[in-house]
């Protein structure tokens, strides 16, 4: 039978996806090295080694990149995996409301972006925003969201959050949902009260649940373009510039050599921020 | 997976179990959902209602940005306006983007199903391998002007067939995961049944195989539609041009345009929402546990 099933399971079946996975995908990413090496107009270029990538780590118009990439990945993922935790438990409860409440968290994940990023900017604005007129009802005299240069990056980190929470809390509630009830009852029996369930039932049993939160919600701050795009445009000045934005700032103003170079910045930092972490991550969960 | 979401699961204790008086456990029941409510209509509600009740006003009303009761109703004449905005964009970018959707979500069915089939059953020493592109695809992010080099080299740059080759191309990894996961539970035993009765290899994965995948098939099919319907920078990017545009391309367009007519502007969002939320309505469970599908073991 190993023959005939080295026979029928033929690798053929790879080629198609296999094709369109390196000529779309992987293709670019090996063109990538090279060109970033490159003065580079698209039908001819000129290699000029390691230029770019000095421009960009000098210049702090666009070095300033990585540290709001660093602090709008931390942000974003931190305030998912601790809401996401808190709202798992509350709606892995028996309420009755829970269905409601899950379907209102969960809708946003389905917007778009860019819908969203419209909405919220309009919400955000500094006079007429409800949102600041509410606080003002409160008597808080409200900040400008995207204005001010110390908080728009957060603003902007909290509208991400808004939307991306749903995903994080229904991956906790399905880690939650598969703990066994006799953890439970082992604790009730030993005397233990909610905050123990919490402690040391729900954190280390849906360990799984949360490094996949991280993972996805990490990576996926990183590499973070719409919301910003849409919301500030990088600005005010450079202060809410991601790597991301500035790889379509210098494309869009035809540096395609210095735009390939932050590609391949942006690549090597989620490299070497992802993998080492899903590694770290899995062998946490075999510990257990 | 589905099973744990639908309902017939095990609920944890932190918040029933408050307090071991009967009305006391019931009074504090009332009060948690009432402030589980509240918090979630002030904070998800208001957005929601925000946009809504700002596209059925006039350009004066809805320059305000309030959330008041608009004093007559226009959502009728907002939606002819940015239905006939720049000699009705809007009309040929959902034809466009439904293209890109429905043939992504096709080539992606048939390919990520082979691969996947394929990945599961045979396990060689380039296995690893393969495993690590995956992951790659997964983590990495696309090299943006290398891609539109490409794209021009084999004269794709602009055009439906290109986009959709990239869109399948990054999406692929992740269903290529869902269908190899899935593939455990069909077992080989009907393989070898097939192969005995003389079923050749693929006749055996497209009328063996390829049905029995029918419940990953319809999680690619929403994910898919979700996340091509909803993607901005790929066709920013690759589909450029005022011919191409997508649904997300003309909402990003008409920022700039509506930037003193708020209610057209809250009319597009509003238009660009409706099909996520049918997708919503029929596949609520559905998306939820395809999106957690293969994430918790």
């Amino acid at each position: 039978m190993n023959k005939l099933a080295n026979k029928t399971y033929t690798y053929y079946f790879l080629l198609p996806a296999g094709i369109v996975y390196f000529v779309f995908f992987l293709l670019p990413t090996i063109m990538s090295l090279f060109f970033s090496m490159t003065w580079w107009t698209l039908t001819d270029w000129e290699f000029i080694g390691l230029e770019n990538f000095k421009t960009f780590l000098s210049e702090p118009s666009l070095n300033i990149g990585f540290k709001n990439t660093l602090i709008y990945a931390v942000v974003t993922s931190g305030l998912k995996v601790i809401l996401g935790l808190l709202l798992g438990v509350y709606l892995s409860s028996k309420l009755k409301t829970v269905g409601f409440i899950r379907s209102m968290i969960f809708f946003p994940t389905l917007l778009s972006t860019i819908a969203v990023g419209i909405a919220f900017t309009m919400m955000m604005h500094p006079s007429q925003g409800i949102i600041n007129i509410v606080l003002s009802g409160l008597g808080i005299v409200g900040p400008d969201w995207l204005g001010d240069t110390d908080i728009a990056l957060l603003s902007v980190a909290l509208v991400d959050v808004w939307k991306g929470v749903g995903m994080a809390t229904v991956i906790f509630i399905a880690g939650i949902m598969s703990i066994p009830q006799d953890y439970y009852e082992a604790l009730k029996i030993d005397g233990g009260n909610a905050w123990h369930n919490f402690k040391s039932i729900i954190i280390p049993l849906s360990r799984p649940a949360m490094n996949t939160v991280i993972i996805l919600s990490f990576i996926g701050g990183l590499r973070s373009f719409d919301l910003i795009w849409t919301m500030t445009k990088g600005g005010p000045g450079f202060s809410t510039d991601l790597i991301a934005s500035i790889i379509y700032k210098q494309y869009q103003a035809g540096f395609f050599g210095l735009s390939t170079a932050g590609n391949v910045i942006l690549f090597i930092l989620v490299s070497a921020l992802a993998f080492p972490l899903y590694s770290y991550l899995n062998k946490k969960e075999v510990d257990l | 997976m589905s099973k744990v979401i639908l309902g017939d699961y095990k609920a944890n204790p932190i918040i029933d179990k408050k307090s071991k008086t009967k009305t006391g456990k019931k009074l504090w029941n009332i009060f948690i959902e009432c402030f589980g409510v509240l918090a979630t209509l002030a904070i998800f509600g208001i957005p929601f209602y925000f946009v809504v009740i700002n596209a059925f006003k006039n350009t004066q009303e809805s320059s305000l940005l309030n959330m008041k009761w608009p004093s007559s109703f226009h959502l009728m004449e907002n939606i002819q306006e940015v239905i006939t905005a720049r000699d009705g964009m809007i009309i040929r970018a959902f034809f466009n983007s439904a293209m890109i959707t429905g043939l992504s979500i096709i080539l992606l069915i048939i390919l990520g199903a082979a691969a996947g089939y394929v990945l599961q059953r045979k396990v060689t020493k380039v296995t690893p391998f393969f495993n690590f592109l995956l992951l790659a695809g997964l983590i990495i992010p696309p090299a943006v002007v290398p891609t539109i080099w490409v794209l021009q080299e084999i004269g794709l740059f602009k055009t439906l067939p290109g986009i959709v080759l990239i869109e399948v191309a990054l999406n692929l990894p992740f269903t290529i995961i869902l269908y190899r996961g899935f593939m455990v539970t069909i077992p080989r035993s009907l393989d070898e049944a097939a192969l005995i009765d003389g079923c050749g290899r693929f006749r055996l994965f497209f009328n063996i195989i390829l049905p029995l995948l029918k419940p990953v098939s319809a999680t690619v099919i929403v994910l898919t539609a979700v996340s091509v319907y909803n993607d901005f920078v790929n066709p920013l990017y690759f589909f450029p041009g005022a011919e191409n545009a997508t649904l997300q391309l003309t909402l990003y367009n008409f920022m700039s345009m509506y930037i003193t007519k708020w209610n057209l502007l809250f009319t597009n969002v509003l238009l660009i929402s409706i099909p996520p939320l049918i997708l919503f309505i029929i596949f609520n469970k559905k998306i939820v546990a395809g999106m957690t599908a293969g994430s918790v073991k």
